[in-house]
């Protein structure tokens, strides 16, 4: 029997005097808790709370999870903090009101429960979980700059004690179903096929709601509480600066006062409209808008045939097993194959820890010396030296042997597309695919397109990079493509300040204090300044870069930088560099000389047109390099300096250091540095 | 015969590694895979083409129960091709080529995947009969009693462990193990330590030779482990050992005054040799290239104390079926469990008395000649992975014959319990 009630987004069925609601948003691949969706949950629940019933079990109708959150999308839209609060205080009041049930109420969770959702969860009786891989839960919240809002961080210490509710709210990260069981988030886990009987006997039983135990509780004590609050601090301090990223103090500090939810709504309405979770939630956007753009056609690829096994193609082949693909490694030298099997057995068991899963993807990746797989490959992509030469004649061997319908990738970092593809007969299924190091952990894929580059080679492109879960950015094949060019005139700006006697770990401390997950100069050394020389040299001519002689001077006597033990710092044998104290702060000049130029370069590729928009500069160089993401990329942050005041700033350099400043003319076309897909606030 | 033809297209083999005490790293499964996968990403048909699995494996693992479902499952090729594990003893990998020609010849199927695989460094050791009825006399007693009870007729003996691959080494019913059985014929043949030891130097010197002159690398797919190690060769080919240092070696078998030593015996390793079978029909539509035709073969039972010498029956019975004499034959693979088993099968086939008596033929067949026979080595130098060492020898002969312009083969093998397996094959071209 089904209850008359007008819905559009919730399924509700009754059996047994016990409703089964479903949540499927219309339209969506995911369930998002919009104001429309909460806004029907509490008309549905007002029907059903008076009424004589058992229980009530909520479930998602969606494949891949249960709730994502709350609608990221809507924020945008919040002009100040005074409605920012209300749309949290109006979730309160609907959990709230779920939570007052006179019957207990069952979450049946699967796939991902994330923020809003798991605070869903949380204000139910029970929550049951499937015990498969894909159920994460997590409040991840921060990630966007705010804090659970739906009374997340009143209901979760008491559920699971205080230290794991604030581990959860501080790192933003998820859990597996089973950790969830562990951890007392979920009362039981189970397969997908027991999920609803579960449910049925949690309501016939009804156990009491479960609660942490006592030890657990013990942090949330008056007097401990005030010295956990201090440690918890001290350590925070260590992970984020506090001017950048407030969301996890607040989370602390909720904490501390022992806040309620009408604190709660406060606090996150303040975020909510604060600078960084702006700038961030922009980003998160704009990522998803890059999956979107890749989600669009099939990618067709099953099996992926790479050719090189240096660090980046055995990543990306690493990389592309472990997400499910069919892969095939050919190098001429069987040892670095070997190496790379060595490495994917290690990041296998590190991630994926069941001996099965090892299994099965070291199967997908196949060791292939003799090129066994490029025959019936359906991507071929090269990774092997930078050299034109020795690439068009792969390029010429590749063309041979694959089927007509492969689609050849390269992931130069320097050579034209327009010059491989000569090799080719047909050279618009060529497609640059530029990985970042270490492939695992740098989000972005370069989606180089050439002059003869087909559409349909780069909605491929595009499709397959999503589907290995990276984030593929558009852009044109021109020296440096986006990234490396606009990071080059950094690193060398940087190695330009140590020549000039700066101490190099003034510098580094001056660009994490703005931000940057790690310093310019510390960055070369882990790169490797081998590498850092051949992309500053190959810059050197189109962009005028001039080399700084301390680089070649320590490429030539062999100090490369953290994989020789010596760069421009001297790392010891577990891979730390050895650092000196550096006293006094002087960053305004360092820090100013190093991200202008930087800013100087985007605003030259946005004139060329090597990306579209300023937006994809952003999102290239946040999910690329790692730039401060609370600045929302290095336009945003330009926007909010201005551009006059950019160029202004730029000519003063110029004067005092050279042309090398001398503002792009960029600078004075606002049509080149309007922000198009996401709307500003 | 109406049969269909049943051809190999494509096969290779891992390099066969020592057992050393210490299990190796890698499972049955994990080798077959190893082996099989190079072959499946270079055919130009996909996985879930193929018809059936067949494997053969004497020892799988307590978790690999029918290995070959797990191997074709691992390859990919999908949940809806059928797979299963044959067991022969010492030629399963040959028996599970002899079920898949079959299949194919009935015209029950196209393309078969085929081979064997054996891990016996990993052969299990299990608790005896005694310990599982104490276990399990104690997990169903019903009171604290009961179990008390249950608990006190535990005996030290129980803690016995039981080596399934020494026991896999021995024959079941006359208690003989297969040192012993070479033994046997060695005596009755008059083998002196001295042949053997040249026989098995030989094999060393053969193997060895093939590899330098580049002769294996189309059979051999290198492993890679997952602590960044390559292995290329057969780890117990001797490059460096001689006639001293054989004759230094102990009788293992028959300690004080035996011939058979582990220098002259086939070694315990771990290996898998896999092929690709296609009937005509699958050829011309795939366009596969042919490595040889696989023709028959033939099976026969001897003494199990001789076990060796059942080759010379297998052979003889193949022979007479194909109306082929010893000399049609181009080369041929003899499995060398032994070198004194090798020796005494040319041996009865010489032998007219032998002929006469066991072969029920006038004329003896002959020997075949060495130069023809195990060209390039043996299991004495690759070692002899029980499972496996059908399936390659089937393999190699094919790929020797190939390069020695063609021509009629033979691969053979002596099967623990006392059988014999001898499978005829045909490589395109003239012989030289």
């Amino acid at each position: 029997m089904s209850v008359d009630i007008d819905v559009v987004n919730w399924r509700m069925e009754e059996a047994d005097e016990t409703i089964v609601l479903t949540l499927d948003v219309a339209g969506q691949r995911a369930n998002a808790l919009s104001s429309t969706v909460l806004e029907e949950f509490d008309r549905i629940l007002g029907q059903i709370e008076s009424r004589p019933l058992q229980g009530l079990v909520i479930r998602s109708a969606k494949v891949n999870g249960f709730i994502v959150g709350a609608d990221v999308n809507e924020f945008q839209k919040i002009v100040d903090s005074t409605q920012a609060a209300a749309l949290a205080r109006a979730g309160q009041t609907v959990f709230n009101r779920l939570a007052g049930l006179p019957f207990p109420s069952v979450a049946l969770i699967h796939g991902n429960c994330l923020g809003g959702g798991l605070e869903l969860a949380l204000a139910c009786t029970y929550r049951i979980a499937r015990e498969d891989e894909a159920t994460r839960l997590g409040l991840p919240e921060v990630r966007l700059g705010i804090h659970p809002g739906f009374a997340g961080s009143v209901r979760l210490p008491p559920l699971i004690g205080d230290l794991a509710a604030l581990d959860l709210m501080l790192t933003g990260r998820t859990v597996s179903a089973r950790q969830a069981f562990a951890l007392g988030l979920v009362d039981e886990t189970v397969p997908e096929r027991h999920l609803l009987n579960a449910a049925h006997a949690f309501i016939a039983r009804h156990p009491h709601r479960r609660r942490a135990t006592w030890w657990k509780r013990a942090p949330s004590w008056p007097f401990l509480r005030q010295p956990v609050f201090r440690l918890l601090q001290r350590q925070l301090h260590k992970k984020a600066n506090p001017d950048h990223y407030p969301a996890p103090y607040r989370v602390l500090d909720l904490w501390r006062r022992a806040a309620s939810q009408e604190e709660e709504a406060l606090s996150l309405g303040e975020l909510l409209v604060g600078r960084t979770s702006r700038n961030l939630v922009s980003i998160f956007l704009l990522g998803e808008e890059l999956k979107r753009n890749g989600r669009r056609n099939p990618h067709g690829i099953a099996h992926l045939h790479v050719i090189g096994a240096g660090t980046m193609g055995a990543d990306i082949a690493i990389w592309a097993a472990f997400k499910g693909f069919r892969v095939s490694l050919q190098d001429q030298q069987p040892e670095a194959l070997a190496r790379t099997v060595k490495k994917a057995y290690g990041f296998y068991r590190k991630k994926l820890k069941k001996p099965v899963a090892i299994q099965n993807a070291m199967d997908r990746l196949m060791p292939d010396a003799g090129g066994n797989g490029l025959r019936r490959a359906d991507l071929v992509i090269e990774a092997i030296v930078e050299n034109a030469d020795v690439k068009r004649g792969l390029f010429r061997t590749i063309e041979s042997i694959v089927r007509p319908g492969a689609l050849l990738a390269t992931n130069t970092s320097s050579i034209p597309l327009e010059v491989l593809g000569e090799a080719l007969k047909d050279p618009s299924r060529l497609v640059g695919l530029h990985f970042f190091n270490p492939v695992a952990q740098m989000q972005l894929v370069e989606i180089v397109r050439g002059k003869q580059t087909s559409d349909s080679a780069l909605e491929r492109a595009r499709a397959f990079t999503v589907a290995i879960e990276r984030l593929p950015l558009d852009v044109r094949s021109s020296p440096g493509f986006l990234v490396n060019r606009v990071l080059m005139p950094y690193l060398i700006e940087a190695m330009t300040l140590a020549q000039e006697g700066i101490p190099i770990e003034q510098i580094d401390q001056a660009a994490t204090r703005f931000g940057m997950p790690m310093g310019p100069v510390l960055l070369a050394d882990t790169v490797g300044l081998d590498i850092c020389l051949s992309v500053a040299e190959m810059l050197s001519g189109p962009l005028g870069i001039s080399v700084p002689d301390r680089l070649r001077e320590a490429v030539e006597r062999g100090d490369l930088g953290k994989k020789s033990g010596r760069g421009f710092y001297v790392f010891d044998r577990s891979g730390r560099p050895r650092h000196r104290a550096v006293r006094g702060h002087t960053d305004t000049p360092v820090i100013e000389r190093l991200i202008l130029r930087m800013l100087n370069e985007a605003a030259a590729c946005l004139r060329e047109g090597v990306v579209d928009d300023p937006d994809s500069v952003d999102v290239g160089m946040v999910f690329g390099t790692g730039f401060a993401p609370y600045l929302g990329g290095p336009m945003r942050y330009a926007e909010a300096l201005g551009e006059v005041g950019i160029a202004s700033s730029l000519r003063r350099l110029a004067q005092e250091y050279g042309p090398r400043f001398e503002p792009d003319e960029a600078w004075a076309r606002s049509d080149l540095l309007t922000h198009h897909t996401v709307p500003r606030s | 015969m109406s049969d269909a033809k049943v051809y190999v297209v494509d096969g290779a083999r891992t390099p066969f590694l020592k057992a050393r005490g210490q299990p190796n790293e890698f499972s049955a499964a994990d080798l077959a895979v190893a082996a099989a996968r190079p072959l499946l990403a270079r055919a130009p048909f996909a996985p879930e083409q193929i018809d059936e699995v067949i494997v053969g494996c004497v020892i799988p693992a307590p978790d690999e129960a029918n290995v070959a479902r797990i191997i074709g499952l691992r390859l990919g090729c999908g949940k809806a091709v059928p797979a299963f594990t044959v067991q022969r003893n010492c030629a399963s990998g040959l028996q599970a080529l002899a079920s898949a020609r079959e299949r194919i010849a009935q015209g029950h199927a196209h393309l078969i995947l085929a081979g064997g695989t054996e891990a016996m460094s990993r052969a299990p050791i299990q608790w005896n009969t005694a310990m599982t009825g104490w276990l399990a006399g104690v997990l169903r007693a019903r009171n604290p009693i009961a179990r008390l009870r249950a608990i006190a007729a535990f005996r030290l003996s129980h803690l016995v462990p039981v080596y399934t691959l020494l026991l896999g080494l021995t024959d079941p019913l006359v208690k003989l193990n297969m040192g012993q059985t070479a033994e046997i014929v060695a005596h009755r043949f008059g083998i002196t330590r001295a042949e053997q030891d040249t026989y098995a130097l030989a094999s060393h010197q053969r193997l060895s030779a093939a590899y330098d002159a580049g002769q294996m690398r189309d059979e051999i797919e290198p492993l890679y482990d997952t602590r960044g190690r390559i292995h290329q060769e057969d780890s117990g080919l001797r490059r460096d050992t001689d006639m001293n240092q054989l004759a230094k070696l102990r009788p293992v078998f028959d300690r004080k005054y035996g011939v058979v030593t582990s220098g002259n015996s086939s070694q315990v390793t771990d290996g898998a040799a896999m092929l690709i079978l296609a009937s005509e029909t699958a050829v011309e539509r795939y366009s596969l290239p042919v490595l040889g035709e696989l023709l028959g073969e033939d099976w026969a039972g001897v003494d199990p104390s001789q076990m060796g010498l059942g080759p010379v029956h297998a052979v003889a019975k193949l022979l007479a079926r194909f109306e082929l004499s010893m000399e049609d034959i181009r080369q041929m693979e003899l499995n060398e469990a032994f070198a004194a088993q090798v020796l005494a099968c040319q041996a009865a086939w010489a032998s007219a008395e032998y002929a006469r008596d066991e072969l029920d033929l006038d004329v003896p067949l002959g020997p075949m000649e060495p130069a023809r026979l195990n060209t390039e080595g043996g299991a004495v130098a690759i070692g002899h992975p029980v499972g496996a060492s059908g399936a390659r020898i089937v393999l190699h002969l094919l790929r020797s014959l190939r390069r020695h312009g063609g021509g009629l083969g033979v691969a053979t093998l002596c099967i623990g319990g006392g059988q014999g397996g001898a499978m005829l094959v045909r490589v395109e071209g003239e012989p030289a």
